[in-house]
Protein backbone atom coordinates (compact mmCIF):
# COMPACT_ATOMS: atom_id res chain seq x y z
CA UNK A 1 0.00 0.00 0.00
CA UNK A 2 1.14 3.57 -0.61
CA UNK A 3 1.70 6.49 1.69
CA UNK A 4 -1.41 7.98 3.25
CA UNK A 5 0.38 10.75 5.16
CA UNK A 6 3.47 12.63 4.06
CA UNK A 7 4.98 15.03 6.58
CA UNK A 8 7.68 17.14 4.99
CA UNK A 9 10.06 19.30 7.07
CA UNK A 10 7.40 20.38 9.55
CA UNK A 11 8.40 22.89 12.22
CA UNK A 12 6.42 24.62 14.91
CA UNK A 13 7.66 27.48 17.01
CA UNK A 14 5.28 29.14 19.46
CA UNK A 15 5.16 32.88 20.10
CA UNK A 16 7.07 32.38 23.34
CA UNK A 17 9.99 31.05 21.31
CA UNK A 18 9.44 27.43 22.32
CA UNK A 19 10.30 25.11 19.46
CA UNK A 20 7.77 22.28 19.66
CA UNK A 21 8.81 20.61 16.40
CA UNK A 22 12.04 20.98 14.51
CA UNK A 23 12.14 19.92 10.88
CA UNK A 24 10.22 16.67 11.22
CA UNK A 25 9.64 14.52 8.14
CA UNK A 26 7.96 11.14 7.97
CA UNK A 27 5.74 9.02 5.78
CA UNK A 28 2.92 6.86 7.09
CA UNK A 29 1.82 3.89 5.04
CA UNK A 30 -1.84 3.10 4.53
CA UNK A 31 -3.09 0.32 6.80
CA UNK A 32 -0.27 0.37 9.33
CA UNK A 33 -0.28 1.11 13.04
CA UNK A 34 2.35 3.68 13.89
CA UNK A 35 3.18 4.42 17.51
CA UNK A 36 4.76 7.74 18.35
CA UNK A 37 6.73 7.55 21.53
CA UNK A 38 8.32 10.29 23.50
CA UNK A 39 8.46 11.86 26.92
CA UNK A 40 6.07 14.63 27.99
CA UNK A 41 6.45 17.74 25.87
CA UNK A 42 8.42 15.87 23.21
CA UNK A 43 6.18 17.16 20.41
CA UNK A 44 3.96 14.12 19.74
CA UNK A 45 0.65 15.90 20.27
CA UNK A 46 1.87 18.96 18.35
CA UNK A 47 2.71 16.74 15.39
CA UNK A 48 -0.70 15.08 15.23
CA UNK A 49 -2.41 18.41 15.95
CA UNK A 50 -0.70 19.89 12.88
CA UNK A 51 -1.71 16.96 10.67
CA UNK A 52 -5.30 17.21 11.92
CA UNK A 53 -5.47 20.99 11.45
CA UNK A 54 -5.61 22.02 15.11
CA UNK A 55 -2.23 23.75 15.07
CA UNK A 56 -0.78 25.85 12.27
CA UNK A 57 2.83 24.91 11.50
CA UNK A 58 5.48 27.58 11.10
CA UNK A 59 7.14 25.66 8.29
CA UNK A 60 6.84 22.60 6.09
CA UNK A 61 3.97 20.78 4.42
CA UNK A 62 1.67 17.87 5.19
CA UNK A 63 -0.29 15.84 2.69
CA UNK A 64 -3.05 13.42 3.64
CA UNK A 65 -4.17 11.05 0.92
CA UNK A 66 -2.33 13.33 -1.52
CA UNK A 67 -4.21 16.43 -0.35
CA UNK A 68 -2.29 19.37 1.15
CA UNK A 69 -3.70 20.16 4.58
CA UNK A 70 -3.56 23.91 3.92
CA UNK A 71 -4.60 24.38 0.29
CA UNK A 72 -6.89 21.33 0.02
CA UNK A 73 -7.94 21.13 3.66
CA UNK A 74 -11.49 19.91 3.16
CA UNK A 75 -10.43 16.83 1.21
CA UNK A 76 -7.55 16.16 3.61
CA UNK A 77 -9.69 16.42 6.72
CA UNK A 78 -12.40 14.16 5.36
CA UNK A 79 -9.90 11.32 5.59
CA UNK A 80 -8.96 11.92 9.21
CA UNK A 81 -10.53 11.03 12.55
CA UNK A 82 -9.06 12.27 15.81
CA UNK A 83 -9.47 10.86 19.30
CA UNK A 84 -8.08 13.53 21.61
CA UNK A 85 -6.16 12.91 24.79
CA UNK A 86 -8.67 14.67 27.03
CA UNK A 87 -12.23 13.44 27.37
CA UNK A 88 -13.82 16.38 25.56
CA UNK A 89 -17.52 15.66 25.23
CA UNK A 90 -20.81 17.47 25.60
CA UNK A 91 -21.90 15.67 28.75
CA UNK A 92 -25.59 16.46 28.36
CA UNK A 93 -25.87 14.99 24.89
CA UNK A 94 -26.90 11.38 24.30
CA UNK A 95 -24.37 8.94 22.87
CA UNK A 96 -26.22 8.48 19.60
CA UNK A 97 -26.83 12.18 19.03
CA UNK A 98 -23.20 12.91 19.74
CA UNK A 99 -22.07 10.45 17.06
CA UNK A 100 -24.66 11.77 14.60
CA UNK A 101 -23.41 15.31 15.23
CA UNK A 102 -19.88 14.23 14.33
CA UNK A 103 -21.16 12.70 11.09
CA UNK A 104 -22.92 15.96 10.28
CA UNK A 105 -19.74 17.97 10.73
CA UNK A 106 -18.12 15.87 8.03
CA UNK A 107 -20.98 16.55 5.66
CA UNK A 108 -22.44 13.06 6.03
CA UNK A 109 -26.16 12.50 6.13
CA UNK A 110 -28.02 10.19 8.44
CA UNK A 111 -26.92 6.56 8.20
CA UNK A 112 -28.62 4.78 11.07
CA UNK A 113 -27.21 1.39 10.08
CA UNK A 114 -23.60 2.61 10.12
CA UNK A 115 -24.04 4.50 13.40
CA UNK A 116 -25.51 1.34 14.92
CA UNK A 117 -22.59 -0.70 13.58
CA UNK A 118 -20.05 1.70 15.11
CA UNK A 119 -21.85 1.79 18.46
CA UNK A 120 -22.19 -1.97 18.55
CA UNK A 121 -18.53 -2.52 17.68
CA UNK A 122 -17.61 -0.33 20.65
CA UNK A 123 -20.23 -1.97 22.90
CA UNK A 124 -22.08 1.33 23.24
CA UNK A 125 -25.31 0.36 21.54
CA UNK A 126 -27.12 -0.35 24.81
CA UNK A 127 -26.12 3.10 26.02
CA UNK A 128 -27.14 4.98 22.89
CA UNK A 129 -29.90 6.92 24.64
CA UNK A 130 -27.89 7.62 27.78
CA UNK A 131 -26.49 11.08 28.39
CA UNK A 132 -22.70 10.98 28.21
CA UNK A 133 -22.38 12.23 31.78
CA UNK A 134 -23.95 8.95 32.95
CA UNK A 135 -21.16 6.84 31.40
CA UNK A 136 -18.00 5.49 32.98
CA UNK A 137 -14.60 6.85 32.00
CA UNK A 138 -13.93 3.91 29.72
CA UNK A 139 -17.23 4.31 27.93
CA UNK A 140 -16.57 8.01 27.43
CA UNK A 141 -13.30 7.12 25.73
CA UNK A 142 -15.17 4.72 23.49
CA UNK A 143 -17.65 7.49 22.64
CA UNK A 144 -14.69 9.61 21.54
CA UNK A 145 -13.60 6.77 19.25
CA UNK A 146 -17.15 6.33 17.93
CA UNK A 147 -17.30 10.04 17.12
CA UNK A 148 -13.94 9.90 15.37
CA UNK A 149 -15.16 6.94 13.29
CA UNK A 150 -18.55 8.45 12.50
CA UNK A 151 -17.53 9.60 9.02
CA UNK A 152 -15.57 6.45 8.08
CA UNK A 153 -12.07 7.98 8.18
CA UNK A 154 -9.14 6.25 6.50
CA UNK A 155 -6.74 7.50 9.15
CA UNK A 156 -7.39 7.51 12.86
CA UNK A 157 -5.26 9.46 15.32
CA UNK A 158 -5.37 8.26 18.91
CA UNK A 159 -3.67 10.69 21.26
CA UNK A 160 -2.76 8.79 24.40
CA UNK A 161 -5.81 6.52 24.06
CA UNK A 162 -5.27 4.64 27.29
CA UNK A 163 -3.88 7.40 29.49
CA UNK A 164 -5.23 6.96 32.99
CA UNK A 165 -7.34 3.89 32.28
CA UNK A 166 -7.06 0.59 34.12
CA UNK A 167 -5.37 -2.50 32.72
CA UNK A 168 -8.59 -4.28 31.75
CA UNK A 169 -9.87 -1.30 29.84
CA UNK A 170 -6.49 -0.78 28.20
CA UNK A 171 -6.59 -4.29 26.81
CA UNK A 172 -10.15 -3.69 25.65
CA UNK A 173 -8.98 -0.58 23.79
CA UNK A 174 -6.16 -2.51 22.16
CA UNK A 175 -8.71 -4.99 20.91
CA UNK A 176 -10.72 -2.12 19.41
CA UNK A 177 -7.61 -0.75 17.71
CA UNK A 178 -6.70 -4.15 16.27
CA UNK A 179 -10.22 -4.53 14.92
CA UNK A 180 -9.97 -1.10 13.27
CA UNK A 181 -6.73 -2.07 11.61
CA UNK A 182 -8.36 -5.23 10.32
CA UNK A 183 -11.05 -2.98 8.87
CA UNK A 184 -8.34 -1.17 6.93
CA UNK A 185 -7.99 1.97 9.03
CA UNK A 186 -4.51 3.44 9.34
CA UNK A 187 -3.80 4.18 12.98
CA UNK A 188 -1.36 6.63 14.49
CA UNK A 189 -1.19 6.57 18.24
CA UNK A 190 0.85 8.49 20.71
CA UNK A 191 1.53 6.81 23.96
CA UNK A 192 3.52 6.83 27.14
CA UNK A 193 2.94 3.14 27.58
CA UNK A 194 5.69 1.40 25.72
CA UNK A 195 3.89 -1.84 26.33
CA UNK A 196 1.13 -0.43 24.16
CA UNK A 197 3.47 0.28 21.26
CA UNK A 198 5.16 -3.07 21.71
CA UNK A 199 1.81 -4.83 21.70
CA UNK A 200 0.24 -3.14 18.71
CA UNK A 201 2.49 -1.06 16.49
CA UNK A 202 3.95 -2.08 13.15
CA UNK A 203 6.35 0.83 13.24
CA UNK A 204 7.60 3.00 16.05
CA UNK A 205 8.65 6.62 15.89
CA UNK A 206 10.54 8.18 18.75
CA UNK A 207 10.23 11.92 19.25
CA UNK A 208 12.21 13.92 21.75
CA UNK A 209 12.66 17.68 22.05
CA UNK A 210 10.73 18.27 18.84
CA UNK A 211 12.89 15.99 16.73
CA UNK A 212 12.07 12.62 15.25
CA UNK A 213 14.93 10.50 16.52
CA UNK A 214 13.99 7.43 14.54
CA UNK A 215 11.18 5.72 12.69
CA UNK A 216 11.57 1.98 12.22
CA UNK A 217 9.56 -1.21 12.06
CA UNK A 218 9.13 -2.37 15.63
CA UNK A 219 10.84 -5.69 15.00
CA UNK A 220 13.90 -3.98 13.46
CA UNK A 221 14.05 -1.57 16.36
CA UNK A 222 13.97 -4.28 18.95
CA UNK A 223 16.51 -6.28 17.00
CA UNK A 224 18.79 -3.33 16.37
CA UNK A 225 18.73 -1.74 19.76
CA UNK A 226 17.59 -4.60 21.89
CA UNK A 227 19.79 -6.86 23.94
CA UNK A 228 18.90 -10.41 24.73
CA UNK A 229 19.53 -12.22 27.96
CA UNK A 230 20.25 -15.92 28.08
CA UNK A 231 19.24 -17.49 31.38
CA UNK A 232 20.89 -20.80 32.13
CA UNK A 233 19.37 -22.97 34.82
CA UNK A 234 21.63 -25.57 36.41
CA UNK A 235 21.00 -28.87 38.17
CA UNK A 236 23.34 -28.11 41.06
CA UNK A 237 23.92 -24.72 42.68
CA UNK A 238 27.29 -23.03 42.26
CA UNK A 239 29.04 -21.13 45.00
CA UNK A 240 31.11 -19.20 42.44
CA UNK A 241 31.72 -19.10 38.74
CA UNK A 242 34.46 -21.49 37.57
CA UNK A 243 37.88 -19.95 36.95
CA UNK A 244 37.64 -20.11 33.15
CA UNK A 245 34.32 -18.29 33.03
CA UNK A 246 35.09 -15.35 35.28
CA UNK A 247 36.30 -13.11 32.48
CA UNK A 248 32.91 -13.48 30.75
CA UNK A 249 30.11 -11.03 31.48
CA UNK A 250 28.07 -13.52 33.48
CA UNK A 251 25.79 -12.97 36.46
CA UNK A 252 25.36 -15.74 38.99
CA UNK A 253 22.11 -15.65 40.94
CA UNK A 254 22.16 -15.50 44.74
CA UNK A 255 20.94 -19.08 45.07
CA UNK A 256 23.62 -20.17 42.62
CA UNK A 257 21.13 -21.99 40.40
CA UNK A 258 21.03 -19.67 37.38
CA UNK A 259 23.54 -17.80 35.27
CA UNK A 260 22.51 -14.75 33.26
CA UNK A 261 24.33 -13.84 30.07
CA UNK A 262 23.62 -10.60 28.17
CA UNK A 263 24.46 -10.49 24.49
CA UNK A 264 23.99 -7.97 21.73
CA UNK A 265 21.78 -9.18 18.87
CA UNK A 266 23.59 -6.83 16.49
CA UNK A 267 26.89 -8.61 16.81
CA UNK A 268 27.42 -11.52 14.47
CA UNK A 269 28.50 -13.87 17.23
CA UNK A 270 26.37 -14.26 20.31
CA UNK A 271 28.89 -16.46 22.08
CA UNK A 272 26.15 -18.77 23.30
CA UNK A 273 27.57 -21.91 21.75
CA UNK A 274 30.99 -21.34 23.25
CA UNK A 275 29.53 -20.52 26.64
CA UNK A 276 27.50 -23.72 26.72
CA UNK A 277 30.55 -25.72 25.63
CA UNK A 278 32.67 -24.09 28.36
CA UNK A 279 30.01 -24.87 30.96
CA UNK A 280 29.95 -28.48 29.85
CA UNK A 281 33.76 -28.64 29.92
CA UNK A 282 33.69 -27.28 33.47
CA UNK A 283 31.39 -30.15 34.42
CA UNK A 284 28.34 -27.99 34.97
CA UNK A 285 25.14 -29.75 34.10
CA UNK A 286 22.56 -27.48 32.43
CA UNK A 287 18.90 -28.17 33.17
CA UNK A 288 17.26 -25.51 31.00
CA UNK A 289 17.97 -22.39 28.96
CA UNK A 290 15.72 -19.45 28.08
CA UNK A 291 16.18 -16.16 26.26
CA UNK A 292 14.40 -12.88 26.93
CA UNK A 293 14.52 -9.75 24.82
CA UNK A 294 14.75 -6.29 26.35
CA UNK A 295 11.46 -4.45 26.23
CA UNK A 296 10.73 -1.47 24.05
CA UNK A 297 10.83 0.58 27.21
CA UNK A 298 14.50 -0.22 27.66
CA UNK A 299 15.14 0.43 23.97
CA UNK A 300 13.34 3.74 24.23
CA UNK A 301 15.15 4.85 27.37
CA UNK A 302 18.51 3.87 25.89
CA UNK A 303 17.74 5.84 22.77
CA UNK A 304 16.49 9.00 24.47
CA UNK A 305 19.42 9.00 26.91
CA UNK A 306 21.87 8.36 24.09
CA UNK A 307 20.61 11.34 22.05
CA UNK A 308 20.11 13.68 25.00
CA UNK B 1 -20.02 24.65 1.28
CA UNK B 2 -20.76 21.93 3.85
CA UNK B 3 -24.49 22.43 4.51
CA UNK B 4 -24.73 19.24 6.54
CA UNK B 5 -22.35 20.71 9.09
CA UNK B 6 -24.38 23.93 9.29
CA UNK B 7 -27.45 21.82 9.93
CA UNK B 8 -25.64 19.68 12.53
CA UNK B 9 -24.39 22.69 14.50
CA UNK B 10 -27.74 24.49 14.24
CA UNK B 11 -29.65 21.40 15.39
CA UNK B 12 -27.30 20.75 18.29
CA UNK B 13 -27.60 24.35 19.48
CA UNK B 14 -31.37 24.33 19.18
CA UNK B 15 -31.53 21.06 21.13
CA UNK B 16 -29.57 22.74 23.90
CA UNK B 17 -32.14 25.55 23.85
CA UNK B 18 -35.04 23.13 24.09
CA UNK B 19 -33.33 21.21 26.90
CA UNK B 20 -33.49 24.40 28.96
CA UNK B 21 -36.68 25.79 27.47
CA UNK B 22 -38.32 26.83 30.73
CA UNK B 23 -35.40 28.91 31.91
CA UNK B 24 -34.79 30.18 28.39
CA UNK B 25 -38.23 31.74 28.13
CA UNK B 26 -39.28 32.29 31.74
CA UNK B 27 -36.52 34.77 32.49
CA UNK B 28 -37.13 37.18 29.58
CA UNK B 29 -40.92 36.99 29.95
CA UNK B 30 -40.74 37.80 33.68
CA UNK B 31 -38.29 40.65 33.02
CA UNK B 32 -40.56 42.09 30.33
CA UNK B 33 -43.58 41.87 32.55
CA UNK B 34 -41.68 43.80 35.19
CA UNK B 35 -40.70 46.45 32.62
CA UNK B 36 -44.37 46.85 31.70
CA UNK B 37 -45.34 47.14 35.34
CA UNK B 38 -42.59 49.66 36.15
CA UNK B 39 -42.36 51.69 32.94
CA UNK B 40 -45.80 51.13 31.51
CA UNK B 41 -48.02 51.35 34.56
CA UNK B 42 -46.00 53.34 37.13
CA UNK B 43 -44.04 55.81 34.95
CA UNK B 44 -46.25 55.53 31.87
CA UNK B 45 -49.16 56.77 33.91
CA UNK B 46 -47.39 60.16 34.19
CA UNK B 47 -46.00 60.31 30.61
CA UNK B 48 -49.28 59.42 28.89
CA UNK B 49 -48.00 59.43 25.30
CA UNK B 50 -44.89 59.99 23.18
CA UNK B 51 -45.49 61.54 19.75
CA UNK B 52 -49.11 60.50 20.01
CA UNK B 53 -48.42 56.87 20.98
CA UNK B 54 -49.41 55.61 24.44
CA UNK B 55 -46.21 55.18 26.44
CA UNK B 56 -46.94 51.53 27.22
CA UNK B 57 -47.12 50.74 23.50
CA UNK B 58 -44.19 53.06 22.67
CA UNK B 59 -41.75 50.98 24.75
CA UNK B 60 -42.72 47.62 23.20
CA UNK B 61 -40.28 47.85 20.24
CA UNK B 62 -37.56 49.01 22.63
CA UNK B 63 -38.22 46.13 24.98
CA UNK B 64 -38.14 43.66 22.09
CA UNK B 65 -34.86 45.17 20.89
CA UNK B 66 -33.42 45.01 24.39
CA UNK B 67 -34.32 41.33 24.52
CA UNK B 68 -33.09 40.51 21.01
CA UNK B 69 -29.76 42.20 21.61
CA UNK B 70 -29.18 40.59 24.98
CA UNK B 71 -30.37 37.15 23.88
CA UNK B 72 -28.46 37.22 20.59
CA UNK B 73 -25.19 38.17 22.23
CA UNK B 74 -25.66 35.79 25.17
CA UNK B 75 -26.72 32.79 23.07
CA UNK B 76 -24.04 33.15 20.42
CA UNK B 77 -21.21 33.96 22.82
CA UNK B 78 -22.05 31.06 25.13
CA UNK B 79 -22.69 28.76 22.16
CA UNK B 80 -19.13 29.05 20.86
CA UNK B 81 -17.39 29.73 24.18
CA UNK B 82 -18.67 26.55 25.83
CA UNK B 83 -17.00 24.18 23.31
CA UNK B 84 -13.80 26.17 23.85
CA UNK B 85 -14.17 25.80 27.61
CA UNK B 86 -15.03 22.09 27.51
CA UNK B 87 -12.51 21.26 24.79
CA UNK B 88 -15.11 19.99 22.32
CA UNK B 89 -14.13 22.79 19.92
CA UNK B 90 -11.50 20.38 18.55
CA UNK B 91 -14.27 18.63 16.64
CA UNK B 92 -15.17 21.77 14.74
CA UNK B 93 -11.55 22.55 14.00
CA UNK B 94 -10.57 19.15 12.62
CA UNK B 95 -13.73 18.68 10.54
CA UNK B 96 -13.96 19.82 6.91
CA UNK B 97 -16.06 22.72 8.13
CA UNK B 98 -15.10 26.28 7.23
CA UNK B 99 -15.59 29.50 9.13
CA UNK B 100 -18.77 30.33 7.29
CA UNK B 101 -20.41 27.01 8.16
CA UNK B 102 -19.46 27.28 11.82
CA UNK B 103 -20.66 30.89 11.98
CA UNK B 104 -23.91 30.09 10.16
CA UNK B 105 -24.67 27.20 12.50
CA UNK B 106 -24.02 29.04 15.75
CA UNK B 107 -25.27 32.45 14.66
CA UNK B 108 -28.35 30.98 12.98
CA UNK B 109 -29.30 29.13 16.16
CA UNK B 110 -28.59 32.11 18.42
CA UNK B 111 -30.63 34.42 16.18
CA UNK B 112 -33.50 31.90 16.03
CA UNK B 113 -33.65 31.70 19.81
CA UNK B 114 -33.50 35.48 20.18
CA UNK B 115 -36.28 35.99 17.62
CA UNK B 116 -38.40 33.34 19.33
CA UNK B 117 -38.06 35.08 22.69
CA UNK B 118 -38.70 38.53 21.14
CA UNK B 119 -41.92 37.30 19.55
CA UNK B 120 -42.90 35.81 22.87
CA UNK B 121 -42.44 39.24 24.41
CA UNK B 122 -44.53 40.79 21.68
CA UNK B 123 -47.25 38.29 22.53
CA UNK B 124 -46.89 39.06 26.24
CA UNK B 125 -47.18 42.80 25.56
CA UNK B 126 -50.69 42.34 24.18
CA UNK B 127 -51.75 41.46 27.73
CA UNK B 128 -50.70 44.96 28.82
CA UNK B 129 -51.19 47.31 25.87
CA UNK B 130 -53.49 47.77 22.92
CA UNK B 131 -51.52 48.23 19.71
CA UNK B 132 -50.99 46.99 16.16
CA UNK B 133 -47.93 46.61 13.96
CA UNK B 134 -48.13 48.87 10.88
CA UNK B 135 -45.43 47.12 8.82
CA UNK B 136 -45.24 43.49 10.02
CA UNK B 137 -42.94 42.40 7.20
CA UNK B 138 -40.45 45.18 7.94
CA UNK B 139 -40.75 44.42 11.62
CA UNK B 140 -39.60 40.87 10.89
CA UNK B 141 -36.85 42.16 8.57
CA UNK B 142 -35.47 44.41 11.31
CA UNK B 143 -35.89 41.69 13.91
CA UNK B 144 -33.99 39.12 11.84
CA UNK B 145 -31.27 41.54 10.76
CA UNK B 146 -30.71 42.74 14.31
CA UNK B 147 -30.71 39.23 15.73
CA UNK B 148 -28.18 38.08 13.12
CA UNK B 149 -26.02 41.17 13.52
CA UNK B 150 -25.77 40.91 17.31
CA UNK B 151 -25.43 37.14 17.22
CA UNK B 152 -22.36 37.73 15.05
CA UNK B 153 -21.09 40.14 17.70
CA UNK B 154 -21.80 37.58 20.42
CA UNK B 155 -20.01 34.92 18.39
CA UNK B 156 -16.90 37.12 18.26
CA UNK B 157 -17.13 37.76 22.00
CA UNK B 158 -17.30 34.00 22.58
CA UNK B 159 -14.26 33.44 20.36
CA UNK B 160 -12.36 36.23 22.11
CA UNK B 161 -13.27 35.34 25.71
CA UNK B 162 -10.74 33.36 27.70
CA UNK B 163 -12.96 32.91 30.75
CA UNK B 164 -16.56 33.30 31.88
CA UNK B 165 -15.86 36.77 33.30
CA UNK B 166 -14.79 38.06 29.89
CA UNK B 167 -17.86 36.41 28.41
CA UNK B 168 -20.09 38.53 30.64
CA UNK B 169 -18.20 41.80 30.64
CA UNK B 170 -19.01 43.08 27.13
CA UNK B 171 -22.75 42.38 27.31
CA UNK B 172 -22.86 43.95 30.75
CA UNK B 173 -20.58 46.94 30.20
CA UNK B 174 -21.35 47.74 26.55
CA UNK B 175 -24.52 46.17 25.18
CA UNK B 176 -26.91 46.98 28.02
CA UNK B 177 -25.84 50.66 28.30
CA UNK B 178 -26.07 51.06 24.52
CA UNK B 179 -29.61 49.71 24.55
CA UNK B 180 -30.72 51.91 27.42
CA UNK B 181 -29.09 54.94 25.77
CA UNK B 182 -30.38 53.93 22.34
CA UNK B 183 -33.92 55.14 22.80
CA UNK B 184 -35.48 51.92 23.97
CA UNK B 185 -37.64 53.76 26.50
CA UNK B 186 -37.77 57.25 24.96
CA UNK B 187 -37.56 59.04 21.66
CA UNK B 188 -34.19 60.59 20.78
CA UNK B 189 -36.16 63.72 19.85
CA UNK B 190 -36.94 64.13 23.56
CA UNK B 191 -33.23 64.70 24.29
CA UNK B 192 -31.58 68.16 24.29
CA UNK B 193 -30.04 68.89 20.82
CA UNK B 194 -26.45 68.15 21.95
CA UNK B 195 -27.35 64.79 23.48
CA UNK B 196 -29.53 63.96 20.52
CA UNK B 197 -26.42 64.26 18.30
CA UNK B 198 -24.39 62.17 20.76
CA UNK B 199 -27.15 59.53 20.78
CA UNK B 200 -26.84 59.27 17.00
CA UNK B 201 -23.33 57.82 17.48
CA UNK B 202 -24.95 54.86 19.17
CA UNK B 203 -25.60 52.08 16.59
CA UNK B 204 -28.43 50.67 18.69
CA UNK B 205 -30.42 53.90 18.16
CA UNK B 206 -30.68 53.03 14.46
CA UNK B 207 -31.97 49.55 15.22
CA UNK B 208 -34.55 50.73 17.74
CA UNK B 209 -35.60 53.58 15.47
CA UNK B 210 -36.09 51.34 12.43
CA UNK B 211 -37.90 48.78 14.50
CA UNK B 212 -40.19 51.39 16.04
CA UNK B 213 -40.96 52.70 12.57
CA UNK B 214 -42.15 49.21 11.59
CA UNK B 215 -44.56 49.35 14.54
CA UNK B 216 -45.83 52.92 14.47
CA UNK B 217 -44.49 54.59 11.31
CA UNK B 218 -42.34 56.91 13.47
CA UNK B 219 -38.55 57.02 13.44
CA UNK B 220 -35.76 59.07 15.05
CA UNK B 221 -33.58 58.55 11.96
CA UNK B 222 -34.53 57.66 8.37
CA UNK B 223 -35.37 53.96 7.97
CA UNK B 224 -32.91 53.58 5.07
CA UNK B 225 -30.10 54.79 7.34
CA UNK B 226 -31.11 52.19 9.92
CA UNK B 227 -30.96 49.40 7.33
CA UNK B 228 -27.59 50.56 6.01
CA UNK B 229 -26.23 50.75 9.58
CA UNK B 230 -27.25 47.14 10.26
CA UNK B 231 -25.88 45.98 6.93
CA UNK B 232 -22.50 47.67 7.53
CA UNK B 233 -22.26 46.19 11.02
CA UNK B 234 -23.08 42.73 9.68
CA UNK B 235 -20.43 42.91 6.97
CA UNK B 236 -17.77 44.17 9.42
CA UNK B 237 -18.57 41.44 11.92
CA UNK B 238 -18.48 38.72 9.24
CA UNK B 239 -15.10 40.00 8.09
CA UNK B 240 -13.82 39.84 11.67
CA UNK B 241 -15.03 36.23 12.08
CA UNK B 242 -13.40 35.24 8.81
CA UNK B 243 -10.13 36.79 9.97
CA UNK B 244 -10.30 34.95 13.31
CA UNK B 245 -10.82 31.57 11.66
CA UNK B 246 -8.25 32.07 8.93
CA UNK B 247 -5.54 33.22 11.32
CA UNK B 248 -6.57 30.81 14.07
CA UNK B 249 -6.51 33.63 16.63
CA UNK B 250 -7.60 32.19 19.99
CA UNK B 251 -8.62 29.00 18.20
CA UNK B 252 -5.57 27.22 16.84
CA UNK B 253 -2.84 28.76 19.00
Amino acid sequence: MGAIIEVDHISKQYGSGTKALDDVSLTIEEGEILALLGPNGAGKTTLISIICGLVVPTGGTVRVGGHDIRSDWRAARELIGLVPQEISLDLFETVENSVKFSRGLYGKGTDAAYVEQVLRSLTLWDKRDAQIRELSGGMKRRVLIAKALAHRPRVLFLDEPTAGVDVTLRREMWQVVRQLREDGVTIILTTHYLEEAEEMADRVGVINKGQLLLLRPKSDLMGEFGCKTLTIEMDQPLTALPEGLRDRDLILSEDGLTIGYNYDTRSGRSGIGRLLADLSAAGISVRDVATTQSSLEEVFLNLVEEKA
Amino acid sequence: MNWQSVRAIYKKEMMRFFRTLTQSIASPVISTTLYFVVFGAAIGGRIQSVEGIPYGAFIVPGLMMLTVLQQSVANASFGIYFPKFSGTIYELLVAPTGWIEVALGFVGAAATKAIFVALLILGTSYFFVDMSVQHPVWMMVFLILTAVCFSLLGFIIGLWAKNFEQLQIIPMMVITPLVFLGGAFYSANMLPPFWEQVAKLNPVLYLVSGFRWAFFGLADVPVGVSLVAVAIMTVLLLAAIRWIFLTGWRLRE
